[in-house]
């Protein structure tokens, strides 16, 4: 017996919490029968957001003979950074939920196999940023300026620079591009959609801008969704649908709007870990994740959208939500070479 | 044989304790440091002379030591209760005081910052959100309890004759109190001030959500450096300053606290209640105090289509797709985890601060300062630490699910050493001289003599063992997890990620569950430990 193994069952004797316990083993027995690749647990690393309707790992696992073992490790940036930390020895076979404004690190470093998934025929090549195929796109959402309709004084902006403008002074809260991913995402909006971002800041900082350090706070805080004084906040483009799913009273049609020229398009990848035993079955679930089965449950659990086009939008998708054709975007090699300059002038002009 | 044996068996059984906090604590750490430090000197120059650096090392003191003082002062007077009273309204009473100490930073800051808009109506009153003073209103909140609950065990046992000795001889209640009982607290003081501070010290979603965004602490920076910018080098100097910080207090606190406690010992005291008025005073302080976020939150939880109703809490039972699993599940295994937690760091805490206690001045110091340093130490230097440490055969543990109560009694382990020590050291060695000379092996001291004075205290820690690991959410955050291990934190920290109003009604309700539990968990501790009341005469025989 391994002392880990007589530690576990020493600390499940001592608590009898069966259930914790029993479920340290896979269970693998059942589907012994219809193995094509082998007999294997795959283990998917993500981040916290990351969430998949039950049965859908079993349909691959019913397919494939593969069993998939999902582990969750904080924010996007603290999964790369694990992810560069455990280079050579992952924690996992599979990654998912690195999105654009961070993989250029994951790039940079040797964490990732090459891999080429023939599925990508159903994805539009806007969506394949990385030309080297290790990270493969699985979903993409608009982190969008959102207001909430009733609220708003003036006749909604149209644009992004009519953020500044008097007529919605103190009206929008936006979250610290250094500790919030919403909050980077706009800041690249700003960067890409405006003549001169720091000019754009400047204006907005004389226009009473708030800011927080998350997006819960924003929301929740100042945003008027959770009893706050403000009409405008920095949130996601499918983020009505969301306050219509989870609205309490239920409603017909969602209270907020989104600004569509306010949007920067985040797209989130999967990749393949080098230092993984089981490539052939991780080049399975690759191709897996962008399979209708998988692609159609990604907006009601993760709020994001799939990017095979074969893939279906559920209906309240389709009628509340609006997407951009045009969404503002920055190459990744961009974003990762000035990450740190952008955000720190930001701190300088908004907060200083 | 059996003798020999029977000599290195106290060797032996605290090895326990330096084997846990050596491998999951101490290696990791070192290893994380080392390995990601490769500048040398010139890059720990340009990282500590950084205006940011730099302010944000002036911030984590200052705003540590004013949130320690803040605390210990409003806290006293609830200490003072709790030391004088006894029965099922106190038992309540401190369960309720303790509910702070896991709430989930973003409710209770959320909850601070809408009282603050609110409260800025007042004419007197500036709008605190953003302020140093309102990370360390906040600070003090979580902290309460933990100086009127240790405070107040300890002063419990303190042996009552010397006051009445000083009353008869004429002193005020308040010269009875500078002169006699004061001096005679300070171990416990210090003790519980020197958790307090750690605790703020490392404090991060406090300072993030109510701090304001020119704010940065130590930890926030670490976090900074580490997850945002990927620059573990300059993180890993700025951990090791936390650590040296950290290693220089516990030194400082340590000296204060041994010379501070040879002047008086523990007894078993029959509880005396205050006086009607002062009970009522500091109940109603205590309560209001507290009081207000916790009202914020179950009004909030009972909140539900536009009227009141139990909507939230039943959803509580179904499975949404944003959650791997239900929330009840969530509650599940974090109070599972929070069990296995509080055993190590019971017992861990209890061999650890025996041996403190007992042994000899070098040892002991390197013991003292080994287990308090957990408290101090970032959740990212740990979470990492352990990422790239445990990671190779035969330790190749850290995805296992037991991982994550080990993570919560790394940090429980040390608060149970810090609250136990001050209370074994007040121990008269003439007490357990004399059972030995009656014939009492070391065992049967250690049961019969030791024990039953520290009951109290043991009382207090597994509690707080079992709050922080409910409430625990840094250094699990920056391990990997299996979705099956969903805390509750957790889950309360993703409800509240996605815009709805049901969403966040289920968070509430969670937190509400979250309180209720630790609640309950505390009443059990103080059952199952402090239950047994003297008689107004059991007193142990020992000269004043």
């Amino acid at each position: 017996m391994k002392p880990k193994t007589i530690f576990a069952h020493i600390a499940c004797l001592a608590t009898l919490t069966i259930a914790a316990c029993g479920s340290d083993t896979p269970d693998t027995v059942d589907t012994a029968e219809n193995i094509e690749v082998g007999d294997v647990t795959l283990t998917l690393v993500t981040h916290d957001s990351f969430a998949i309707t039950e049965g859908v790992f079993e349909s691959f696992r019913d397919t494939t003979g593969i069993t998939v073992e999902v582990l969750t490790s904080g924010d996007v940036g603290s999964l790369v950074s694990q992810t560069i930390l455990s280079e050579g020895n992952p924690v996992g076979d599979v990654i998912f939920g690195v999105d654009n404004t961070f993989m250029q690190r994951l790039l940079n470093s040797e964490a990732l196999e090459t891999y080429e998934s023939p599925e990508l025929t159903h994805v539009p090549d806007g969506f394949e940023l990385d030309s080297s195929h290790r990270l493969t796109p699985i979903d993409y959402g608009d982190v969008c300026v959102n207001y909430w309709i009733d609220a708003l004084d003036a006749p909604a902006p149209a644009s992004l620079m009519d953020l500044a403008k008097s007529d919605y002074k103190g009206s929008l809260v936006v979250q610290n591009p250094e500790t919030s991913s919403p909050g980077l995402a706009f800041l690249l909006a700003t960067i890409a959609g405006t003549p001169d971002w720091e000019k754009f800041w400047i204006e907005l900082r004389a226009n009473d801008v708030a800011v927080t350090s998350g997006w819960e706070e924003a929301y929740y805080g100042d945003f008027i969704a959770g009893g706050g004084e403000r009409s405008m906040v920095v949130s996601y483009a499918s983020s009505p649908v969301a306050e219509v799913i989870y609205a309490d009273p239920p409603v017909d049609s969602p209270p907020t709007g989104v600004l569509l020229d306010s949007c920067f398009r985040q797209i989130e990848f999967a990749g393949i870990l080098s230092g993984s035993e089981h490539v052939a079955e991780a080049q399975l679930l690759i191709d897996f994740m962008l399979s209708p089965t998988f692609q159609n449950e990604i907006p009601m659990n993760m709020f994001m959208y799939p990017t095979a086009v074969t893939a279906q939008l559920p209906e309240e998708f389709i009628e509340h939500s609006l997407l951009t054709d045009s969404p503002l975007s920055l190459s990744p090699a961009e974003i990762e070479a000035n990450r740190q300059q952008w955000t720190e002038r930001w701190v300088e002009i908004v907060l200083g | 044989m059996p003798t020999k044996l029977w000599r290195f068996l106290p060797g032996l059984i605290v090895l326990a304790p330096v084997l846990f906090l050596g491998l999951f604590f101490f290696y990791p750490v070192i290893n994380i440091v080392a390995s990601s430090f490769t500048g040398g000197w010139s890059s720990i120059s340009e990282v500590l002379s950084s205006t940011r650096a730099k302010s944000a090392i002036w911030f984590t003191f200052w705003q540590a030591a004013l949130s320690t003082v803040v605390t210990l002062v409003v806290a006293m007077p609830c200490a003072a209760l709790m030391a004088r009273s006894d029965g099922r309204r106190a038992l309540l009473f401190k369960a309720l005081v303790t509910i702070p100490f896991v709430l989930p930073t973003v409710v209770v800051a959320g909850a601070f910052k809408e009282m603050f808009d609110r409260a800025e109506t007042l004419p007197w009153l500036p709008n605190l959100n953003n302020t140093a003073t309102a990370v360390i209103i906040a600070h003090s909140f979580f902290n309460f309890a933990v100086v009127a609950r240790t405070v107040g065990a300890y002063w419990s046992a303190l042996d009552r004759r010397l006051e009445e000795q000083a009353r008869l001889l004429g002193s005020s209640h308040s010269q009875v109190f500078w002169r006699v009982t004061a001096p005679r607290l300070k171990p416990a003081i210090l003790a519980s001030g020197a958790i307090v501070f750690l605790f703020s010290f490392t404090s991060f979603g406090v300072i993030l959500v109510l701090g304001g965004l020119g704010q940065a602490t130590l930890e926030t920076e670490i976090f900074r450096h580490a997850v945002v910018r990927g620059d573990m080098a300059s993180s890993s100097i700025l951990a090791t300053l936390q650590i040296v910080a950290v290693l220089v207090l516990i030194l400082v606190t340590a000296r204060y606290e041994r010379r501070a406690s040879t002047q008086t010992q523990m007894v078993r005291n029959a509880t005396i209640p205050l006086h009607g008025g002062a009970t009522f005073g500091i109940t109603l302080f205590t309560l209001s105090f507290l009081g207000a976020p916790l009202i914020v939150m179950v009004e909030r939880s009972m909140r539900a289509g536009g009227s009141y109703g139990w909507t939230n809490y039943q959803a509580i039972f179904e499975r949404i797709p944003l959650l791997p699993s239900t929330s009840a599940r969530a509650l599940v295994n974090s109070v599972q985890y929070a069990a296995i937690a509080t055993l190590i760091a019971v017992i861990l805490g209890l061999i650890c601060a025996t041996a403190i206690a007992s042994a000899g001045d070098a040892t002991s110091r390197v013991l003292n300062i080994g287990a308090t340093l957990p408290l101090g130490v970032s959740a990212v230097t740990v979470g990492f630490g352990i990422l790239i440490t445990l990671d190779v055969s035969p330790i190749e543990w850290r995805t296992k699910w037991w991982i994550v109560p080990i993570a919560h009694a790394i940090v429980a382990t040390p608060f149970v050493v810090r609250s136990l020590v001050p209370m074994l050291r007040q121990i008269h060695p003439s007490i357990r001289e004399a059972a030995a000379l009656l014939g009492a092996s070391p065992a049967k001291i250690l049961l019969q003599v030791d024990f039953p004075l520290i009951r109290r205290g043991v009382a207090v820690a597994s509690g707080f063992a079992f709050a922080i690991s409910l409430g625990e959410f840094g250094a699990t955050s920056f391990l990997p997890r299996r979705t099956d291990t969903l805390t509750a934190p957790q889950a309360i920290f993703r409800l509240l990620n996605a815009p709805g109003e049901l969403l966040r009604g289920q968070a509430m309700a969670l937190s509400v569950l979250l309180a209720v539990t630790v609640a309950v968990a505390i009443i059990l501790s103080e059952m199952l430990f402090a239950k047994g009341r003297c008689r107004r005469d059991n007193k142990l025989p020992v000269a004043s």
